[in-house]
């Protein structure tokens, strides 16, 4: 937080409720700006990071997502015309991904749309809209409030997510089912004893995992409550960079990464709509009026020239920003990698890219040209690369209610 | 083909809507036009305003209507008569009056030679950039970046004209469209009478001073409209009233239906069309489509709702300049006025107070800070000096339109009404004395009233400001330019 005594200069990122607890456990003191406050890029190293979310449970500092509450008798109505998938049909206790677009159809942002009561919804986003959300409300009867310092948020992902909950003595928490959301309240026989806590079946790694929702003079308490009770599940702090593995695995979209907000972009043809991003199925024509909704459905009339694929690449360098061209001499530019990584559980070198029709279509191979620094000294190669679908790695487990004990 | 019982259902029964729903008729669709009031006419209107007096309640004068549209649809057929036509322009100071045209009998009388003859080549000049200008008025404006042909004809055509100006005319355009209009008058004229008058044109109606950038485009919007035609002012027979009772009838003669004392309570969308409207009363009538002749605030928030736009030009619309500052005098009079500068001739023409580009400036000055101005700037007429069946015979009315009069005042207008009309009667009375005196009855409308009584957004009779960045291709916003609203079937024909 900033503090009266010093000018915001002297200070520029916010720190989370967590800060202190991260920093004691850091090991390379790497932190990076997000949204406005100070976050772990890495804790000791990405890959006992990126394997403590794959095969034990895992923290993240979720806190600086920007999350808005948004009340009113129009509420519904209101998101129900901001995002193009149906709100109304989200019932409270429930979850749902989301995105919103310009008038253009161009994609503004994703995020999550939590219906916390009848009339009550947090939506959380990756970076602050009130701007768009305040020129969305003219006409409706609706609040828009930031309350992004208001609510701690950690992401508990890993099999033994569920695990550690249990052991939390979070009663019943094995039915909560994917993108549902309930309060609970830690019990007198753990440390942090009477904290109140929401959770959500929902995270960023595409296994089994939940979202922690506390006031933040809770947060050091639930923090030390989830590692003693994830002890001897190893569990352990991870920073963005071994998260950023796990979602590419399970192929969501990182903005500014694979997409920039239309809202920032300035040239044109570089905003993206969400069905070039392959996003089709979070859009409902049939719901009603949203904004980009005519942009959109003569769009969808139009054969696509561009659509967002996973591929599948040869060998093992991951094809960071590579370019993709339809033949091997590379004479015809069809695209670009916009995340690639190599997975160490799907053992395959994997990338999401933007592709020109018709390549994008599962199973065309298409050519990915890869720059490898070695050594200082930079080579080329021109690698196949084939069009597989998302996601490259869905465990049954991110689904299975009840999880099973891991 | 639908069901419906009307092709089109047209919102209002101004001089916009009746026009409308005239040529919709004239092309064989059934039309109903559906007006709040109890009488046609919208902000072209004659009513009684004082027992036995009646006036033009908002509009005074017939100005911007292209004189082939009132041919075309036989309005002289239909009862409108002119009360009095070319009716000139008369810049008055408490002492002094200048004619606009110049009387060529007299031209030199009140103006020196080099103004009299700087005149002339500014009015020649000014007008030849106008007709230029005149197909902006007149097509459907082009959609930017789209490949259709109408489009591409559109800016062709202008393109063509602004070439057929010459080098000369195309470089003074170039230079002067974003000027303020102060700097163009210091540049041919002496006489602060006549920068005044002109300076007065430039900014009626309009939220800018002689010195605010863009005051030239208006001016020149305003010729462009008169079609580059200098002393196009009329007065109808009974008032600007007359002019909408003759569209009415000539929509009704089509085959127009109207409906009066039927206010739309909102535009009902079917399939992300608009498919009809529901009356404040509750009763539903359906139609394939819905031209609405209120503003674009009115239409698109009130009538429609955000909820069927998009957020991005629902922002356009509410950032849309619409609010008005300028009022309206009614005066009902014992005799006729008396002004000094006219030596005791008949104000038969359209007399402007504005005795100095300074003067309107500094009364632009108070309005700019929210207050109304101390030393106010009109636009007066005596109607009954050419139609004498205003008012009980003997008697007279006055019509003033009087500038500047924000319409968000500081403290608001309910209790300065009062101090404005008697502000308003002091400039008077020091051009006219002995007229106050004469005053039987006197009505004042703020733009608040305005707003009130003509169902105006923000009581601008421009309905959204005219400027350069609210003109033409991005008119009323980009995105509503081509009369189109973003939903199929929903219209504009409003100013």
């Amino acid at each position: 937080m900033l503090t009266e005594t010093e000018p915001h200069y002297r200070q520029p990122l916010l720190r989370t409720p967590f800060h202190e607890r991260m920093r004691a456990f850091s090991q390379v003191d790497s932190f990076i700006p997000w949204s406005g406050y100070s976050t772990v890029d890495v804790f000791s190293t990405v890959e006992q990071e990126y394997f403590s979310i794959r095969n034990g449970a895992s923290l993240y500092d979720l806190t600086p997502m920007v999350k808005y509450r948004i009340t009113g008798p129009d509420a519904t109505r209101f998101l129900d015309r901001l995002v193009t998938r149906s709100v109304a049909k989200l019932r409270p206790g429930r979850v749902a991904y989301a995105l919103w677009c310009d008038d253009a159809g161009r994609l503004i942002d994703d995020g999550t749309v939590f219906r916390l009561a009848e009339q009550e919804y947090r939506l959380c986003t990756g970076e602050r809209q009130l701007d768009w959300l305040l020129d969305s409300s003219v006409g409706f009867d609706v609040r828009v409030t930031e309350v992004t310092a208001e609510i701690a948020a950690l992401a508990l992902q890993g099999p033994c997510s569920c695990w550690v909950l249990k052991a939390l003595g979070l009663e019943g928490i094995e039915t909560l089912a994917p993108f549902e959301h309930r309060a609970f309240t830690l019990p007198d026989r753990v440390a942090a004893a009477g904290t109140a806590v929401m959770v959500s079946r929902t995270g960023f790694t595409g296994d089994l995992g939940y979202e922690l929702w506390v006031d933040p003079g809770d947060a050091e308490r639930l923090w030390d409550a989830l590692m003693e009770a994830g002890r001897i599940r190893t569990i352990r702090p991870v920073g963005s960079r071994a998260l950023n593995i796990a979602r590419i695995e399970a192929g969501f979209l990182l903005p500014n990464v694979d997409f920039v907000s239309s809202a920032h972009t300035l040239r044109n043809g570089t905003a993206r709509s969400p069905l070039e991003l392959a996003l089709g199925w979070c859009v409902d024509f049939g719901k009603g009026h949203f904004t980009g909704r005519r942009a959109l459905l003569e769009e969808q009339g139009q054969p696509p020239r561009r659509r967002l694929a996973g591929l599948d690449v040869e060998g093992t360098k991951p094809a960071h920003n590579a370019l993709l061209y339809a033949d091997r001499n590379g004479r015809r530019e069809i695209g670009s990698v916009t995340s690639a990584a190599w997975s160490p559980t799907c053992k395959r070198n994997i990338a999401l890219a933007m592709v020109d029709t018709p390549y994008f279509e599962t199973g065309r191979q298409v050519w990915a040209d890869i720059y490898l620094n070695r050594e200082l000294t930079w080579e080329r190669r021109m690698v196949r690369a084939r069009v597989v679908e998302r996601p490259f790695f869905a465990p049954a487990r991110r689904r299975a209610v009840p999880p099973g004990d891991f | 083909m639908s069901a419906s019982r009307y092709d089109c259902i047209v919102v209002g029964a101004g001089h916009n809507g009746l026009t409308c729903a005239a040529y919709l008729a004239r092309a064989g669709r059934r039309v109903l036009v559906l007006e709040a009031a109890e009488r046609p006419g919208g902000a072209a209107a004659t009513r009684e305003f004082a027992p036995g007096y009646r006036v033009s309640s908002c509009a005074h004068l017939l100005h911007l209507m292209p004189a082939w549209l009132l041919e075309e649809l036989g309005l002289a057929r239909h009862g409108l008569r002119m009360a009095a036509e070319r009716m000139p322009t008369i810049a008055l100071s408490p002492t002094g009056a200048l004619r606009i045209p110049l009387d060529p009998d007299s031209a030199a009388q009140n103006l020196g030679d080099t103004d009299a003859h700087a005149l002339h080549e500014y009015e020649a000049r000014m007008r030849r950039l106008a007709r230029a200008l005149r197909p902006l008025l007149e097509a459907v404006p082009p959609r930017l970046g789209s490949r259709a042909w109408r489009d591409r004809l559109t800016l062709l055509g202008l393109a063509a004209k602004l070439r057929l100006l010459g080098r000369a005319d195309l470089r003074e355009l170039l230079r002067i469209a974003g000027m303020c209009v102060q700097d163009l008058l210091d540049e041919h004229f002496e006489s602060p009478l006549l920068k005044g008058a002109l300076a007065f044109d430039a900014v009626l109606g309009t939220n800018l001073g002689p010195r605010s950038p863009g005051s030239v485009f208006t001016l020149l919007y305003r010729l462009a409209a008169a079609g580059g035609a200098p002393a196009s002012l009329a007065q109808p027979v009974g008032g600007l009233g007359a002019l909408t009772e003759a569209l009415a009838r000539a929509a009704n003669g089509a085959g127009a239906e109207l409906r009066l004392g039927a206010p739309v309570a909102r535009v009902i969308v079917s399939e992300d069309s608009a498919a009809g409207v529901v009356l404040e009363s509750g009763e539903r009538l359906e139609a394939d489509c819905v031209v609405s002749s209120a503003d674009p605030t009115t239409t698109f928030l009130r009538l429609l709702g955000a909820e069927h736009l998009d957020a991005g030009f629902v922002r356009r619309v509410t950032h849309l300049r619409t609010e008005g500052m300028t009022a309206k005098l009614h005066l009902a009079l014992g005799r006729m006025p008396q002004f000094t500068a006219l030596a005791g001739a008949v104000p038969t023409g359209r007399l402007v107070l504005a005795p100095s580009p300074g003067a309107v400036e500094r009364a632009f000055n108070d309005a700019k800070y929210g207050k109304f101005s101390a030393a106010p700037l009109l636009e007066i007429i005596v109607p009954t000096a050419v139609d004498p069946g205003l008012a009980p015979a003997g008697q007279h009315v006055l019509s003033a339109v009087v500038q500047y009069a924000p319409y968000r005042v500081a403290g608001g207008w309910e209790g300065q009404r009062e101090q404005f009309l008697d502000t308003i009667l002091q400039t008077l009375e020091a051009h006219a004395p002995g007229l106050r005196e004469s005053v039987r009855a006197a009505e004042l409308l703020t733009p608040e009233d305005i707003e009130a009584e003509f169902r105006i957004s923000g009581g601008n009779w421009h309905h959204a400001e005219l400027a350069l960045d609210q003109f033409f291709m991005v008119r009323p916003v980009p995105g509503a330019a081509q009369y189109r609203a973003p939903l199929k079937g929903l219209f504009l024909c409003g100013a």
